[in-house]
C-alpha cells in the first residue's frame, strides 16, 4: 500500500522536470529560439492589449452614433441597434422569431447529424421529410396561421445557411453521380458528365448566377416567373456539383482498379461495387478537400448580392450604409461579420479533423 | 409525327399569346395579387434603405407606396424587390416587378430600346463635383490636372470627359469598385475631387467628419432626371403610375398634406374636389377607386412631405430642394391640371 502511494509521486517528480525542460528547449533552447519566443510573446501581448482596449476599455456601450463618433473604441450600440437587421434582413420585424427558431432548429439538427452514431438512412429521410419541410414552413408561412412571407424578404444569416448548406447537401449526391458518369465506360454518359463539368467549371459562379437571374426569365413565357431565390439555389447546386464531381473523381482514381475488379469478380453488380467498395474509400480520402470546398461555398454565397438577394455579409454592408451610422461603425460591422464567418468555418474545419480521425485516414 | 409536332408548336404559341394577353394588364395582376411589387435599389440611404426594423424607407420607396395607395387603397401593400444596376431593367421586362422606382435616369436609348416606358420625373438630379474647402476652388473650371474619384461604369466618367474637353482642361480619373472605398479615398485626400450625382454628393458630404470642410461646386455637368419605369405597351398602367406621381406634386401645389387631407375633402376648390374624389369620377377613368387621390396623400403625404422626410434638410442627407421645387417657385415640378 505504501508502495502504491510512493510510485505516482515518484513518477510525478520525474515527469515534471522532463516536461518543463522540453518546454524550455522548444521555446528557449537556443538564443535564436529565445528571441523568437520573446518577440512573438510581446506581439501577442500587444495585439491582445489593442484588441481588449478597442473592444472594451475605450468602447461605447450606450448612447448613439454621436457618442461613437467621439470615441476611438468599438461601437456596441451599432451592433445592438442593427443586430436584428443584420441577422434577418428584410424579414418582417414582428415575425423574426420564425427565422430565429428555424436557424436554431437547423443548427441543432446539423449538430446531431454530425454524430457518427446517428448516421443512416433514417437520418436522410428525417432531413427530407421532417426537418427541411418544417424549416420551409417556418420561413415561408402561409399555413398553420403563420403569415406568408415571400422569399424576396428572406435575408441575412438564414439565407446564407440555406444557400450554402442546402445547396451543398443537394450538390453532393449530384456531384458524386457526375464523378461516376465521368469515370464511366459508357461513352454517351461519360460525354455528358465531362461536358457538364467542363462547361460549369469553365465559367465563374457570378456568371451562372447572372444567367439564372437575368437571362432565364427572358426565355420564359410572359407572366411566368420562377422564384428568384429558387433560381439562385439551383444555380449554386449545379455549380457546386461540378466542383464536387472533380474532387470525388480524384478520390475515385486513388482507389486501385483491383478493388473494382475484385468486386466484379465476386459477382457484385456495378452499383454494389461502387456503393459498398469504391465510394467509401474514395470519399474518405477527399474529406479535407470537400470541407475546404464547403467552407469556400459558405463564404461565396455573398455573390448573390448581384442578383438582389441579401445574405449575411450583404445585410451587414447595407446596415453600415445607414445614414445615421455611415462611416462610424465600419470596422465594427466587418469585425462582427468576420467573427460569425470565422466561428462557422472553424467549426467545419474542426469537424473535418474529427472525421479524419474517425475514419483514420490522415496521411502520415 | 410531323403534324403532331406542328400541333404542339401551335398549342405552345397559342399558350404564349394567351399568357401575353393576360400579362398586358398589369393593373389586373396587381389587384388580383393584392400587392404591388416594386423594384428599388439595394441600399441607397434617402432613396431606398432598410431602417433598424428592416422596413424599407426612402424617396423611391415612398413613390412605390403612393402607387400602391392609388391602386389598392393602402400604401403598405407593397413588396419591395431589391434590384441592382445590372438586373433592374430585366426584372421589369420579365414581369418580376410591376414598377421600377430605383433612381433611374430616363434617357432616349433606354426608353426606345429596352421595352420600357418612363413615368414623370420624380427627382431632377445632375452630376456634380465635391471638393475640400482647403483646395480653394470655387468652380469646376479651376480644376486643372485634378485627380477625380468616381465609381466605375455608368455615365459618370463619360460626363467628366465631355465636360473637361469642353473647357479644354485635363483630369485624372481614379476609379473605385465600391462606394465605401470611393468615399474613403476622397476623405483621405487620394483625390482632389469626387464626382457623382449631386444627391449622392450631398450624402457623401453629410457623413464626413466635418461636413463644413467640403464644398459642392456650382456646376452641374449632366442632366439626370430620375423617373419610375413600367413595361411598354400598358398605357393604363403607365397612366396610373404617372398620375400617382402627379398627385403628389399637385397636392403640394394645392397645400394638401397628410395631416389636413380629411379637412380638404370639404374644400370648395373644384380641382381639390376632383383630386380627392368629391366631384366627377376621375378614378374610374383609370380603373381605380374614386378615392385614389385621397389614398395617395393619406398614405405618404404630398411631394414636399415625401422629400423632407427622406432627403430634406432635417435628415442626415440634408438636401435642399434645388430644381425639385414647384414651377411657381422657380422649380421644375409641374403637374398637369387634374380635370
Amino acid at each position: 500500500m505504501s508502495e502504491t502511494q510512493v510510485l505516482p509521486a515518484a513518477a510525478n517528480s520525474v515527469a515534471r522536470p522532463v516536461r518543463r525542460s522540453k518546454w524550455r528547449a522548444a521555446y528557449f533552447g537556443t538564443p535564436g529560439n529565445a528571441l523568437v519566443t520573446l518577440v512573438c510573446g510581446a506581439l501577442i501581448l500587444l495585439l491582445a492589449k489593442l484588441a481588449l482596449g478597442w473592444l472594451f476599455v475605450n468602447a461605447v456601450f450606450d448612447g448613439g452614433a454621436d457618442a461613437c463618433k467621439q470615441s476611438s473604441g468599438a461601437c456596441w450600440p451599432f451592433l445592438t441597434d442593427k443586430l436584428r437587421y443584420m441577422l434577418f434582413g428584410f424579414y418582417p420585424f414582428e415575425e423574426q422569431w420564425r427565422p430565429l427558431v428555424a436557424l436554431c432548429l437547423f443548427l441543432g439538427a446539423c449538430g446531431v447529424s454530425m454524430i457518427p452514431r446517428v448516421w443512416g438512412r433514417g437520418l436522410v429521410v428525417a432531413w427530407l421529410v421532417v426537418i427541411l419541410p418544417v424549416l420551409y414552413v417556418l420561413m415561408a408561412g402561409g399555413i398553420f396561421g403563420l403569415t406568408a412571407v415571400p422569399t424576396s424578404k428572406w435575408g441575412g444569416l438564414p439565407l446564407s445557411f440555406m444557400l450554402s448548406f442546402v445547396g451543398l447537401a443537394f450538390a453532393l449526391p449530384l456531384g458524386i453521380g457526375l464523378a461516376l458518369a465521368r469515370a464511366s465506360h459508357l461513352p454517351a454518359i461519360r460525354l455528358l458528365g465531362v461536358g457538364f463539368i467542363e462547361l460549369v467549371r469553365g465559367v465563374p459562379l457570378i456568371s451562372i448566377l447572372f444567367m439564372a437571374a437575368v437571362m432565364l426569365p427572358l426565355f420564359m413565357p410572359d407572366g411566368v416567373t420562377i422564384d428568384k431565390l429558387l433560381r439562385a439555389q439551383v444555380a449554386i447546386i449545379l455549380f457546386a456539383a461540378a466542383y464536387i464531381a472533380e474532387i470525388v473523381r480524384g478520390g475515385l482514381q486513388d482507389v486501385p482498379p483491383g478493388q473494382f475488379e475484385a468486386g466484379r469478380a465476386l459477382g457484385l453488380h456495378y452499383w454494389q461495387v461502387m456503393f459498398k467498395i469504391v465510394l467509401p474509400q474514395a470519399l474518405k480520402k477527399v474529406i479535407p478537400a470537400l470541407v475546404g470546398l464547403f467552407i469556400a461555398f459558405f463564404q461565396d454565397t455573398t455573390l448573390v448580392t448581384i442578383i438582389g438577394l441579401l445574405d449575411f455579409l450583404d445585410t451587414v454592408r447595407t446596415a453600415l450604409r445607414d445614414p445615421d451610422w455611415q462611416g462610424i461603425a465600419v470596422l465594427e460591422g466587418y469585425v462582427f461579420a468576420a467573427a460569425v464567418y470565422f466561428l462557422f468555418s472553424a467549426l467545419m474545419g474542426a469537424y473535418s479533423r474529427f472525421l479524419e480521425r474517425h475514419f483514420n485516414t490522415s496521411y502520415r | 409525327m410531323k403534324s403532331k409536332f406542328l400541333a404542339l408548336c401551335a398549342a405552345t404559341a397559342a399558350l404564349m399569346v394567351g399568357a401575353t394577353a393576360a400579362q398586358s394588364a398589369t393593373l389586373d395582376t396587381v389587384k388580383a395579387r393584392g400587392k404591388l411589387i416594386c423594384g428599388v435599389s439595394l441600399s441607397t440611404p434617402g432613396f431606398a434603405a432598410a431602417d433598424d426594423k428592416g422596413r424599407m424607407q426612402g424617396f423611391d420607396a415612398d413613390i412605390c407606396r403612393s402607387i400602391a395607395a392609388a391602386v389598392l387603397g393602402d400604401g403598405e401593400k407593397v413588396d419591395f424587390v431589391l434590384t441592382n444596376i445590372n438586373t433592374r431593367f430585366q426584372a421589369l421586362q420579365s414581369g418580376e416587378i410591376d414598377v421600377l422606382s430605383r433612381q433611374t435616369t430616363a434617357t432616349f436609348s433606354r426608353e426606345t430600346s429596352l421595352g420600357i416606358d418612363f413615368g414623370p420625373t420624380v427627382f431632377y438630379d445632375g452630376q456634380g463635383l465635391l471638393v475640400p474647402k482647403s483646395l480653394g476652388v470655387a468652380s469646376a473650371k479651376e480644376l486643372t490636372d485634378a485627380a477625380i474619384c468616381t465609381l466605375p461604369g455608368t455615365t459618370t466618367s463619360q460626363n467628366l470627359t465631355d465636360f473637361f474637353r469642353s473647357i479644354g482642361g485635363k483630369f485624372e480619373l481614379v476609379v473605385f469598385e465600391s462606394p465605401d472605398e470611393n468615399r474613403a479615398a476622397f476623405y483621405s485626400g487620394r483625390c482632389e475631387a469626387i464626382s457623382s450625382d449631386r444627391s449622392d454628393l450631398a450624402s457623401i458630404r453629410a457623413v464626413a467628419n466635418n461636413p463644413d470642410d467640403y464644398v459642392l461646386l456650382p456646376e452641374t455637368i449632366s442632366k439626370e432626371p430620375l423617373a419610375p419605369a413600367v413595361r411598354q405597351n400598358d398605357s393604363n398602367w403607365r397612366d396610373i403610375v404617372s398620375w400617382s406621381v402627379y398627385m403628389l406634386m399637385a397636392a403640394e401645389e394645392k397645400g394638401i398634406t397628410q395631416a389636413n387631407v380629411d379637412e380638404m375633402t370639404k374644400s370648395e376648390d373644384p380641382e381639390i374636389q376632383r383630386m380627392l374624389g368629391g366631384a366627377d369620377e376621375l378614378g374610374k377613368m383609370l380603373g381605380l377607386d374614386n378615392k385614389w387621390g385621397y389614398n395617395v396623400i393619406k398614405s405618404v403625404g404630398n411631394y414636399a412631405e415625401v422629400f423632407d422626410r427622406n432627403l430634406g434638410e432635417k435628415t442626415k442627407l440634408g438636401m435642399t430642394r434645388g430644381p425639385n421645387t414647384q414651377w411657381n417657385a422657380g422649380g421644375l415640378l409641374y403637374a398637369p391640371p387634374v380635370r
